[in-house]
């Protein structure tokens, strides 16, 4: 057998998933020390004794980033320990400055949760979570020589300028019964951990720019046979997939991962327990460093640190800052907007449900904001190959665009040529009506004039008009547009126009 | 011509203040002197004289214009080289940082440097602090001043041995198992560790995070307060650090020199009384006489008993490892420190620890990798933090019918450098009287008790307290002191040999 | 639990990256069994009811402000650098996972 399919997978085998998401937190300053978390700096700016592991440093714990971790937890159903130890990974590896990493081991703040996430065609299923726990990120090494990547590298550089910046790991439990649904399952799930953590305004949560990060662990079992419940069939082994750097690459890996390992077992091949490595451009996975034994990670409690122990009080008051969870959210919205089904699921798989929503708030209507969202401002987001929240427009940009139109300022050919000026950086919507003048033109003189101008190039239309052809306006209608470049009122200019030629509308 | 490296830091603060002598004389005097024993002590890994005179001239023209100062501002101080001094090389007695000049100063040594003290440079130590005797240093042993062939303790023998030889009038040491207390023990000084968490961490090179702790070192036990009042306190850097004042350290030291001890309670602890066995027969000897003279102050004696310690040494020889493999981890050539260059990353690591580490060193490392590993970690580590609370109940209830514990502070007068240096298990038996201290986070000091009579060398008397309590430490210190060197007309230091001179 | 014996340290040297030579593997061994056997009774005392310490003196929430402080300059970060270039550590390959 040499080809499979992630459907013919499917149908042969039944998949088990877990998915470990990783959040970077958008707090101020690191996990331990009062270095900036901030993107984008020179290397080796952003250090200090304690998150380059220089010897005799210690680390303090970033309150802020409790909090966040806390709040994330209630969002994901999970309950909140009372009293929970950091503790030390330790290996060994250039990026990780103190080589050990401060994470939780078997005390995470956050535990026992669950997570309704509503599929593309509104399915809710409910996605068990294992744990969420604080830990440290570490620096980044950049291979030179070779291509670039680590193989083949004649050596390596190190900025520890992201190492210590505070992260949530959300680890689910093991999922099951999703069958050919489950790539789907993994997408809408990390897409829902990432507007979550958006709405808590705790992170950016940004895959592309890897302030989100999600493994995919997979494995197949056999189907039941017989009387046999699905639920006594043995896990298989499971490969971890790192390096998914988008929602749509956490689809394909687990398409590509559930055709590997069924062309496997269909062949009489084992799965390795392994971690792989997803491969972008050509949609693959190939395996990671293969080692001899499992690195023994040697936890034990950080002494340097001491436990968390949030008051009960303090989480229910967290509690009450939890935004509405996202699936509960679009049912709301669907309702309150009267989309279809069809309509919120475009609106859903197009990313533009927190757009549409920001707008209505700002002032307009859902059908008037889905229109802009949808259709034009799409169609500029597709051509520069960007997702539309990275479109220089704000959702009250629209709004005030809309608002424009409704209050006979501008038309919609117009309003067209008032957002070219917004996304170029003109100004809001307003301002650029006005330096580019594109209010529509509805004074009547001015008007006026236009039309017996038009009129008098072409004299037969009026005639035309009089003897029934009311249609016959439609031309000097154009004609004055043109001559207006657009911005005159057609409406007006239509009314005019008939009362030239003595006739009603 | 007053010799003023024979003066107390009390004595010399109250002489600069009365305008006596200046800073810059007491510096040089004490350079003077390092000169003149340093290559044969060894106290010593470097020697800032540029920094030290620089600090001194300026406190004298502040003394000058009048400006208000410290008390002990202008007071001459060595550092245990486990501090990070910044622009100062810090080596932690090992191989493996030589030449490492840290960008940044360590909480305690910035307020060494808000008290005004000259600092006179970084004193020599076992290697990471892994040790009884200084031996184990990678820059050579340092040597007793009561005589040169004799360990001075460790893991702090050089702060105690630049006492011993008045090198410096004030030392900084840190105490992991007893690096300070048996120190002092074996040099005829004075050591105090704080209440763990007393004195800020962020800045020590560290050993084993919980049981870590700096402080004071002196020859009088009014100087190891004054000192410890400047060292003491909160810091937010170090997260371990106690959120409460400074005890009354000095006064406690003042009470206690009236030599009146009634209604104070001492409990001596069965287990580490040397009445098992294993104990010099001097030191024994010198330590009832002690509790001879604190009963004729007033003090009842009382004896407790601790079993849990019997399992201490081990539960300290488990945890120590297991935490400073965590904390050495750090030293991989990548940042800082020695690199030993390989054609990878993981063998340039290899290389560089299998160099830059001693035996010590590495042992406790295995040790530790070994107590924390997968399957071991309940069997080792699980186990010796489940005997750390069983130390700290045996404390607490002794400290129910006591005030105050007390011990010798460790077995034996110095023995020879090389005597022990082969068999680990034996340099530990050391530890065996101050590792329980260290395991409850409670506050200990060793005085002098006198010498032994069979080798004329010094014994050490511990003095241990509850938590948070270290005044009761400095009050019957202060008793006992007073009482023995009335006797003897002056501290046991006095009494130490004089060093030749070099020319 | 078994004593330590060779082939232990030479596995957990290398999970510590200190290289070992027969040497220094042979000289090791034999001192690090007797210790592991010394310390081995820690485990005989106290019973699954008693607690671990894990902190000497107790206490919790010490926690820092979500405030900046100045991080060091890079020249002095990279000051004691072995080795350094474009303002970052430079390192010998790294053998490893994928990046």
């Amino acid at each position: 057998m040499t080809t499979m399919t992630y459907e013919q997978a499917m149908e042969e085998f039944d998949p088990v998933f877990g998915i470990e998401v990783h959040v970077e937190l958008n707090t101020r300053t690191k996990m331990f020390c009062g270095c900036a978390n901030e993107f984008g700096a020179e290397p080796n700016t952003q250090v200090c004794p304690v998150c380059l592991g220089l010897p005799g440093a210690m680390p303090v714990t970033n309150e802020k980033a409790v909090e966040s971790a806390i709040r994330l937890g209630l969002a994901l159903g999970c309950s909140i320990r009372e009293s929970s130890r950091f503790a030390r990974k330790n290996y060994f590896y250039p990026d990780l400055a103190k080589d050990y990493q401060i994470s939780q081991y078997d005390e995470p703040t956050c535990y026992e949760g669950s997570l309704d996430v509503a599929l593309d065609d509104g399915t809710v299923v409910e996605v068990g979570i294992e744990r969420a726990h604080i830990e440290e990120d570490a620096g980044k090494n950049t291979h030179v020589g070779g291509s670039g990547g680590i193989q083949g590298a004649d050596y390596s550089l190190v900025d520890y300028n992201r190492g210590g910046v505070p992260l949530v790991e959300i680890v689910t439990k093991p999922i099951t019964g999703m069958g050919p649904r489950t790539a789907e399952v993994a997408r809408v799930y990390v897409a829902t951990v990432r507007d979550i953590v958006r709405g808590l305004g705790i992170s950016d949560g940004r895959m592309e720019q890897g302030s989100i990060r999600a493994d995919v662990n997979l494995s197949l079992r056999p189907k039941a046979q017989g009387g046999e419940s699905q639920d006594d069939v043995p896990f298989g082994k499971r490969s971890e997939t790192k390096n998914v750097n988008s929602l749509r690459a956490v689809e394909r890996a687990v398409h590509f991962e559930a055709a590997r390992q069924a062309r496997l077992l269909l062949g009489g091949e084992h799965v390795v327990q392994e971690t792989r490595h997803w491969h972008e451009d050509t949609g693959t996975t190939t395996p990671g460093r293969s080692k001899e034994e499992a690195e023994d990670y040697r936890y034990f409690p950080e002494p340097d640190l001491l436990p968390v122990e949030p008051s009960r009080a303090w989480v229910e008051e967290l509690r009450g800052t939890i935004p509405e969870h996202p699936a509960k959210m679009r049912a709301r919205l669907q309702e309150e907007w009267g989309f279809a089904d069809l309509e919120m699921r475009d609106v859903v798989a197009a990313d533009a449900l927190t757009l549409i929503a920001s707008t209505v708030e700002a002032g307009t209507t859902a059908q008037a904001a889905r229109k802009w969202w949808m259709s034009e401002l799409s169609r500029v987001a597709n051509d520069r190959g960007v997702a539309l929240a990275e479109l220089p427009v704000t959702p009250a940009d629209v709004a005030e665009l809309q608002g424009l139109i409704d209050a006979g300022k501008i038309n919609d050919k117009l309003a067209r040529q008032a957002l070219e000026g917004v996304l170029a950086g003109e100004g809001s919507p307003a301002q650029v009506v006005e330096t580019r003048g594109l209010a529509v033109v509805s004074d009547d003189s001015a008007l006026e004039s236009a039309v017996d101008e038009a009129l008098a190039a072409q004299p037969d239309v009026l005639a035309k008009i009089q003897s029934g052809k009311v249609q016959a306006a439609g031309a000097i209608v154009g004609a004055v547009m043109k001559a207006t470049r657009g911005q005159a009122d057609a409406g007006r200019v239509r009314e005019i126009i008939l009362q030239r030629a003595g006739v009603e509308g | 011509m007053t010799d003023w490296t024979r003066a107390s830091a009390a004595q010399m603060a109250d002489a600069l203040a009365a305008g006596e002598v200046t800073s810059v004389e007491l510096v040089q005097a004490h350079l003077d002197r390092i000169a003149a024993v340093d290559a044969d002590v060894h106290a010593f890994l470097h020697i800032d004289a540029e920094g030290a005179l620089e600090t001194a001239r300026a406190v004298d023209a502040d003394r000058a214009a009048g400006v208000e100062l410290p008390r002990l501002a202008g007071v001459p101080i060595g550092i245990k080289d486990v501090l990070v001094t910044q622009g100062l090389p810090t080596t932690a007695g090992s191989r493996i940082l030589e030449g490492w000049i840290p960008p940044y100063d360590a909480t305690v040594t910035r307020k060494v440097r808000e008290a005004r003290m000259p600092i006179l440079g970084k004193t020599n130590m076992d290697e990471f602090a892994m040790g009884s005797s200084t031996e184990h240093s990678g820059y050579g042993p340092t040597s007793n001043p009561w005589d040169l062939e004799r360990i001075p303790g460790g893991s702090g023998g050089g702060s105690a041995a630049a006492l011993a030889a008045f090198e410096a009038p004030l030392t900084i040491g840190s105490d992991t198992g007893g690096s300070i207390r048996q120190p002092a023990s074996v040099t005829g000084t004075v050591g105090v560790k704080p209440t763990y968490g007393g004195v800020s961490r962020f800045g020590a090179i560290a050993l084993a995070s919980s049981l870590d702790q700096l402080g004071p070192c002196g020859r009088t036990v009014m100087d190891t307060a004054l000192l410890h009042e400047v060292m003491g306190g909160h810091d937010p850097m170090d997260a371990t650090s106690l959120d409460e004042p400074v005890p009354g350290c000095v006064d406690a030291a003042l009470e206690g020199a009236r030599m009146d001890l009634s209604g104070v309670r001492i409990g001596v602890v069965k287990e580490l009384s040397g009445a098992e066995g294993g104990f010099q027969d001097g030191v024994k000897q010198r330590f009832e006489e002690s509790l001879d003279r604190l009963r004729g102050m007033g003090a009842e004696i009382v004896e407790v008993s601790c079993p849990s310690f019997e399992y201490a040494l081990a539960a300290y020889y488990v945890i120590l490892p297991s935490e400073a493999s965590s904390n050495l981890a750090k030293f991989d050539s990548v940042r800082f420190g020695l690199r030993v260059e390989k054609a990878t990353v993981e063998k340039t690591m290899l290389a560089t620890r299998a160099a830059g580490f001693g035996d010590e060193v590495k042992r406790r490392i295995i040790l530790g990798t070994y107590a924390l590993s997968a399957g071991y970690y309940d069997a080792y580590y699980g186990s010796a933090q489940k005997v750390r609370t069983l130390v700290q109940r045996d404390f607490a209830a002794a400290f129910e019918q006591c005030d105050v514990l007390v011990s010798p502070t460790t077995p034996t007068t110095p023995f020879k450098i090389g005597e022990r240096i082969d068999d680990p298990l034996a340099m530990y038996l050391n530890d065996i009287a101050t590792i329980p201290a260290n395991l409850a986070g409670i506050p200990g000091m060793s005085l002098p008790s006198g010498v032994a009579p069979e080798d004329g060398l010094p014994a050490g008397f511990q003095i241990l307290a509850p938590a948070h309590e270290d005044a009761r430490l400095y009050r019957v210190g202060a008793a006992l002191e007073r009482s023995l060197t009335e006797d003897w007309g002056g501290p046991l230091s006095a009494q130490a040999p004089e060093l030749e001179v070099a020319k | 639990m078994s004593s330590l014996d060779r082939s232990d340290v030479a596995r957990l040297a290398a999970l510590a990256r200190i290289d070992m030579s027969d040497a220094d593997l042979d000289r090791l061994s034999g001192q690090l069994a007797v210790i592991v056997d010394a310390v081995a009774k820690v485990a005989e005392v106290a019973g699954e009811d008693v607690p671990a310490t894990s902190h000497p003196i107790p206490m919790s929430n010490v926690h820092r402000p979500d405030e900046v402080r100045p991080s060091l300059d890079r020249d002095a970060a990279l000051a004691a650098a072995p080795e350094a270039e474009e303002g970052r550590f430079r390192v010998p390959q790294i053998l490893g996972e994928e990046a």
